[in-house]
């Protein structure tokens, strides 16, 4: 009969070595999906950096975050490469051009070759994301929470309800340029919105709704049903009830998955091409002339000029740089929005839990 | 078990109810059927509860108390396919299933404390101040006289008077049942129904609560369901005995627990069954 320490042994039986390839597999795919991530992070961070941030002070290219694209103007002058936004060269073109006409003799002008969007910055870009982000989040929100305390609340569960439900969830995997599509169908040339920011608001709303109604339905239903009863117990009706111990403890929830949202409502670029965005436009959006007009103008949008930037014009290592630096400002913002998100959950959190 | 004993109607009128209690009843049950879709679980029940008592409502699981309790301030409007079929639930003389009469309104009167301990995850002091607050009132002063006095009333004030604006849910399991108390005492109703209240709660803790229902029957007319027959035979002045939906006997409780006159109120009390 074996010792114990031999019955004990390590044994290379079949069930183990299936053990560690099965191991080996789990962990192989966790470190893919990491480096797949760090990869396609640090390719932007890398190669956005170099726009993004300068050598000298401020370090930070401040152009780039607070000026309108330009076209970028390349020539030679005593034998050095001179880039010139379309700006800069047109004052330097008329500097030469006075001078010229002071000593009398025909200006020389430098043969140039031009890059579109090269030049200048994408503050309006910025701008056009964050105005896209906060309407279209405040009407889905908005809309969505409506829809979820009427669908769990107030609505006889039947099989109505369950078919609103699944109507949905199926809307949920439309994809986005359908969206856009209805969008440009309906906002666009049925209301005769124009490509707006308030067509865009609504097209980027539907598409981010089912998210919302799901996520807020689910954390309306995590509040214990004691809540409810307590209020109602204390002669409390039925809206009194939800908006004073229902809602408050079912925001952290909604607004976790509002993150979500947030990051796909900045992200696509389907939805808004026919209905809100514009390669470029020169004026800023609260450039209006009547305030009703902010509505009905259309936006240059980050998404979107990474999408110009990088299929619509001659690509070259100018276009690259504004390919990544657009990209890496994009990703921060969108970071930016969703730790926000976040501390306003934290902040709802650590007032009220149970 | 004998059928005409259960059927027998002399224990369960209300008038002979209420000349046992020698009180004038503030809730008068009469012939109520009360269905969960398909399935009955009230059938028939009368019962008259006499105001500034503590009455007891007890039986086996699925005995219908639960759902005669929350008949008294219509809880079970709120569960889908229950319905109340025939009969009555007069609460001083108002039939409270009719048509005029406002669910508000009637909860506001009958307060209610749950099996759960259900306190909102505010502070004490917005817990106890909710219903007022429902009701409009703002004056800081009518709050906070509301807060100690409910405080005081529900045995709790000493325990919580210096953190008032801490979470309720940072309390004990017993003391966030006697907030629970407090909060249904601060609107000041003339019925407290206690549905189980101390079934969560550790023996100690049930003391302090039981004691607390003694003190408060002064003031309120107090229902209670309960599993423990010990608690009905300690805080209860009557006690209803229901199974199967239907009421077997109601008495005081000295008489149900000595001396029972149905054979299966005996066989319940007596632990036989249930």
């Amino acid at each position: 009969m074996a010792t114990p320490a031999e019955q004990f042994r390590r044994q290379s039986t079949a069930i183990q070595r299936r053990e560690k390839v099965i191991v080996f597999f789990l962990r192989a795919s966790a470190w893919i999906i990491l480096l797949a991530g760090a990869t396609v992070l640090g390719t932007i961070a890398w190669k956005g950096a170099g726009t993004l941030l300068q050598p000298n002070f401020p370090f930070i290219n401040i152009t780039f975050l607070a000026e309108a694209p330009q076209t970028l103007h390349v020539f030679e002058l005593d034998g050095e490469t001179v880039e010139m936004s379309d700006q800069d060269f047109r004052e330097f073109r008329a500097k030469l051009a006075e001078e010229a006409a002071a000593s009398g003799e025909s200006a020389i002008v430098p043969d140039s070759t031009s890059y579109v969007y090269a030049a200048g910055g994408i503050f309006p870009n910025i701008v056009g994301t964050l105005l896209l982000v906060a309407g279209s989040m405040s009407i889905a929100l908005g809309l969505g929470i409506a829809t979820a305390i009427y669908l769990s609340e107030y609505a006889r569960q039947g099989s109505t309800v369950r078919f609103i439900r699944l109507a949905i969830l199926n809307l949920a995997g439309v994809p986005s340029v359908v969206f856009g599509l209805f969008g440009f169908g309906m906002f666009v040339l049925f209301f005769g919105w124009n490509v707006s920011l308030i067509a865009g608001w609504f097209t980027l709303a539907f598409m981010v709704l089912p998210v919302v109604i799901t996520a807020s339905e689910e954390a309306l239903r995590a509040v214990p049903q004691g809540f409810r009863e307590g209020a109602l117990a204390l002669g409390a009706t039925r809206w009194q009830t939800i908006r004073r111990a229902v809602i408050p403890h079912a925001l952290p929830g909604i607004l976790t998955s509002s993150i979500l949202g947030i990051a796909r409502v900045a992200g696509e670029t389907a939805p808004i091409m026919f209905t809100a965005a514009f390669i470029m436009r020169d004026k800023l959006p609260w450039e209006v002339d009547r305030w009703f007009d902010f509505f009905f103008q259309g936006v240059m949008a980050l998404p979107y000029h990474i999408y110009v930037v990088s299929s619509k014009i001659p690509q070259n290592e100018y276009s690259a740089r504004v390919q990544f630096g657009t990209a890496l400002v994009f990703v921060l913002l969108v970071a930016v929005i969703a730790s926000a998100s976040l501390f306003l959950r934290h902040r709802i959190r650590a007032r009220q839990r149970w | 078990m004998d059928p005409t004993t259960t059927e027998s109607p002399s224990p369960t009128t209300p008038a002979a109810a209420s000349a046992d209690a020698g009180r004038p009843a503030i809730i008068e049950v009469e012939d109520l059927d009360f269905y969960y879709g398909e399935n009955r679980a009230l059938d028939g029940v009368s019962l008259a509860i006499p105001s500034h008592q503590v009455t007891a409502l007890i039986g086996p699981s699925g005995c219908g108390k639960s759902t005669l309790l929350r008949c008294f301030n219509r809880m079970n409007d709120l569960i889908e396919g229950a319905e109340r079929t025939r009969g009555t639930v007069r609460i001083r003389g108002v039939d409270i299933f009719g048509p005029e009469v406002n669910v508000m309104e009637l909860r506001k009167r009958v307060g209610m404390v749950f099996q759960k301990t259900n306190p909102f995850p505010n502070s004490i002091y917005e817990n106890i101040t909710f219903g007022l607050q429902l009701q409009g009132v703002r004056s800081k002063t009518r709050l906070d006289e509301a807060v100690e006095r409910s405080l005081r009333a529900a045995a709790l004030w000493d325990e919580v008077k210096d953190r008032l604006h801490e979470s309720g849910l940072s309390l004990s399991g017993g003391q966030q049942q006697r907030l629970c108390i407090a909060r249904a005492i601060a609107v000041e109703p003339e019925i407290i129904l206690m549905d189980e209240p101390c079934s969560a709660l550790d023996p100690v803790a049930t003391a302090r609560v039981e004691e607390l229902i003694h003190k408060l029957k002064q003031e309120f007319t107090i229902v209670i369901v309960t599993h423990n027959m010990q608690q009905a035979a300690r805080c209860s002045d009557r006690t209803a005995f229901l199974y199967l939906g239907k009421l077997i006997e109601y008495a005081d409780t000295q008489t149900i627990f000595i001396n029972p006159s149905d054979s299966q109120t005996e066989a319940y009390v007596s632990g036989r069954f249930g």
